[in-house]
């Protein structure tokens, strides 16, 4: 069986990462290359790097950064940000990435998942769903790395990543915005939910504020890996002592 | 150190690269037969799907050289499975017959997703230079959604709802179906220890 991963995020603007409440306000936390190695010696299982402002501002990521992060890391990485063609999923992966995550190129046009898929291979195809609960049920949100650009994407999530799993997605990372940033735990229901309808991993991201939330939703909503930026950029909660304290409740986790 | 690694359009070069480089050895890229007959040591990456990485490796010409190399070579993830017969990905498909049997689908289950993705432990079969130093339940970084048959071949397996080979060898011919160059120390070990191995 696989070990519950533990993975930073760090949103990336401007070769910096940044980390905001409810995606609004950003606030910078230090330098993207020196903050993955800080990850990389303190045990995460994987990283991932948002590059936030290309999706809003028309323009992919930037392959440069990609580069020094592969050269530095000894674990598997993904990166996401304004990746629309099957070809910049593959610069990336030909500048060290494993994986690249996309979202909101991947609801204009779902083919994408699968040409990257048949291309790539399923295995580095990760779609991001940014989901909010509004009018009795879990919906769809893109462009929310830009307050200004943000809007609804017109489907239901559950439709969504089962849509996106029967195209070639490998992952599902499902960023529940409710509760982004404001760490009161995990929403629970909606990953179980999401899990139950799924046979690829699935990632659990958004709330995360303390130690026993890592604990609830391994436990309860059964997630392959747990995405949090904010709690591991602080210094609130770290991840030795995170992994410990699963591997005391029973959550098998890589020491 | 020079390590060859065969880029042929189907393979994650750059981070196989970067780790050997990690390692301080010298990295050279090879896509031609006459390359691979000369090289000391011939890395097979490999991502995506088989059939597609066959045909890749059809059209450069380069099956008979990798089956006609003497020396040490190492598979990684679909370069592992691509050491076997045959595989069921892709409707069925022909691979280099280095090693005897079929690649299989792993199926989903209850506690079980695929891509097996993410970190599962090595229990070691039997000793062997490739795994010099990497203690018995070290942890390794896998991504795959098709397993390769166990068998003599198995030198340490991955338990993922059945065993899962993880590292093969058949005389010079090895293979890692994780991957080494994101599997933090235990994957540093096992690629330091195959740049050691005897040309």
């Amino acid at each position: 069986m696989t070990a519950r991963r533990i993975i930073p995020c760090l949103d990336v603007k401007d070769g910096r990462v940044v980390k905001g409440v409810r995606f609004e306000g950003h606030r910078d936390m230090g330098d993207a290359a020196e903050l993955a190695a800080r990850y990389r010696d303190s045990g995460a299982d994987e990283l991932v790097f948002y590059d936030i402002a290309a999706s809003p501002e028309g323009r992919t990521l930037d392959y440069g950064w990609v580069e020094d992060i592969a050269r530095l890391l000894d674990i598997p990485f993904c990166v996401a940000g304004g990746i629309r063609t099957v070809e910049q999923a593959a610069r990336c992966l030909d500048h060290g990435a494993d994986k690249v995550s996309i979202n909101s190129p991947a609801l204009e046009r779902p083919e994408l998942i699968a040409g990257m898929a048949e291309r790539l291979g399923r295995q580095c195809v990760v779609v991001g769903v940014d989901s909010q609960f509004q009018d009795g049920e879990w919906r769809v949100h893109k462009y929310t790395g830009d307050p200004n650009a943000r809007r609804g994407a017109g489907r239901l999530t559950m439709d969504w990543i089962v849509e996106a799993q029967g195209l070639g997605a490998g992952e599902i990372v499902l960023n529940c915005i409710d509760q982004d940033g404001v760490r009161k735990g995990y929403d629970v229901a909606q990953l179980r939910a999401a899990r139950d309808r799924l046979t690829i991993p699935l990632v659990a991201s958004g709330g995360a504020g303390a130690v026993e939330h890592f604990t609830t939703v391994f436990r309860e909503a059964d997630v392959s890996g747990a995405l949090a930026a904010s709690v591991f950029h602080s210094g609130t909660i770290a991840i030795p002592d995170l992994k410990r304290a699963l591997d005391a409740n029973g959550v098998e986790v890589r020491l | 150190m020079t390590v060859s690694l065969l880029a042929y359009g189907a393979g994650n070069i750059a981070s196989v690269r970067f780790a050997f480089e990690r390692l301080g050895a010298a990295v050279e890229l090879v896509s031609t037969p006459d390359a691979i007959a000369a090289v000391e040591r011939l890395v097979l990456p490999g991502v995506g799907a088989a059939g597609y990485a066959m045909a890749r490796l059809r059209e450069l010409g380069l099956v008979e050289a990798i089956r006609a190399f003497p020396r040490p070579l190492l598979g990684v993830c679909l370069g592992q499975q691509l050491l076997f017969e045959t595989s069921v990905e892709d409707g069925g498909a022909e691979l280099l017959g280095l090693i005897p049997g079929r690649v299989e689908a792993i199926v989903p289950a209850a506690d079980r997703t695929v891509p097996h993705m993410g970190w599962s432990r090595l229990a070691r079969r039997v000793d062997h230079p490739l795994l010099a130093g990497v203690e018995d339940g070290a942890w390794a970084y896998f991504v795959h959604g098709f397993v390769c048959p166990d068998g003599p071949a198995t030198l340490a397996a991955a338990d993922y709802g059945g065993p899962v080979p993880a590292v093969v060898a058949d005389g010079h011919r090895m293979g890692c179906q994780f991957h080494p160059e994101r599997s933090a120390a235990a994957g540093q070990r096992i690629l330091q220890n195959f740049l050691e191995l005897p040309a």
